[in-house]
């Protein structure tokens, strides 16, 4: 019964707040109520005991890219209201598309609970452990069976961090302050970076 | 009793709002970029319950990919719009066709 109650409040403010991320005037708000999607979707994840994604999804979401939206939105300054003039225009238009959409996906379910495609039987072999928790069975096919799309996965990050970086790195004019000297910083050698010296006692250093 | 059924319900309207956020704010490329996540976020639901129903841990470890490739998405787009912002001082859509060459 508390698992229904929990499902259907989960699910109506996921779902509300989705309406609201696309439809708010504000693009600060689009953010902050994404960010509640994201919570309660993270809900809808524990009620089937995927706590491990759960926490994922705030972590990595939440944390990360609605913050590094939310960045977005506030360092830019830009006139959002000349950028919903073509709102009412596109209105009928999207609507029908999402009409069109959304009878689709109901067709599709409605195939589904009519009998789904015979497809065999799981292996078996990605099954949970039993007496583990998810995080721990999670692991175990991870690092087992999917070891290699991991550090793919490891490699497409490093990609976009690097990619990010080259984009929106400023080149500044040569010689201002922080400009780093590839050639200088090579041609460094101990004779003329450091000295030694001999003080004696009570006089200190004359640099 | 919630089943199946449920989830592949929420994250088909989920998938349906985020699609209609596209159309309806084609010129504002930030919410589009949101409503992005959100059609991600509806395909992570629903790998993540068929996970749980049919008792096959695969779809949680694909859940995260996808959430892995949609992390590195929003940072290298939100670089290329900040970047965009400041050649042109707007980021509408209509005039992104320029970006070519």
């Amino acid at each position: 019964m508390i698992q229904t109650l929990a499902f259907y409040l989960f699910a109506a403010l996921v779902i509300a707040s989705a309406v609201m991320v696309i439809m708010a005037r504000n693009p600060v708000h689009s953010v902050l109520w994404l960010i509640l999607a994201f919570f309660n979707a993270a809900g809808l994840m524990v009620l089937v005991g995927a706590e491990f994604i759960a926490a994922l999804l705030v972590i990595v979401y939440v944390g990360a890219v609605a913050v590094l939206f939310l960045f977005v939105v506030m360092m830019l300054d830009i006139d959002f209201a000349s950028l919903r003039a073509g709102f009412v225009k596109n209105f009928p238009l999207g609507i029908a598309i999402a009409l069109v959409l959304a009878a689709e996906l109901i067709f599709g379910i409605g195939a589904y609970q009519a009998g789904r495609i015979e497809l065999g039987v799981a292996s078996g072999a990605a099954a949970p452990i039993l007496d583990a928790s998810n995080t721990a069975s999670i692991g175990a096919v991870l690092y087992r069976d999917y070891l290699f799309l991991f550090e793919a996965a490891g490699l497409i990050l490093l990609v976009a961090m690097v990619g990010a970086i080259v984009l929106t790195h400023r080149q500044r004019p040569d010689g201002a302050r922080g400009q780093q000297n590839i050639t200088k910083q090579v041609r460094r050698n101990p004779n003329e970076a450091t000295v030694m010296k001999q003080p004696t006692v009570g006089e200190g250093v004359e640099l | 009793m919630i089943g199946i059924e449920h989830y592949i319900v929420v994250s088909a309207i989920l998938f349906v709002l985020g699609v209609l956020g596209i159309f309806l704010n084609r010129k504002n490329i930030i919410v589009i970029l949101m409503a992005i996540e959100l059609i991600l976020l509806s395909v992570n639901i629903q790998l993540v319950a068929f996970s749980a129903f049919l008792g096959d841990l695969v779809g949680q470890v694909f859940a995260m990919f996808v959430l892995t490739v949609a992390a590195g998405e929003a940072a290298v787009g939100l670089a290329i719009l900040v970047i965009y912002f400041r050649g042109r001082g707007t980021i509408a859509v209509d005039d992104v066709d320029r970006l070519k060459g």
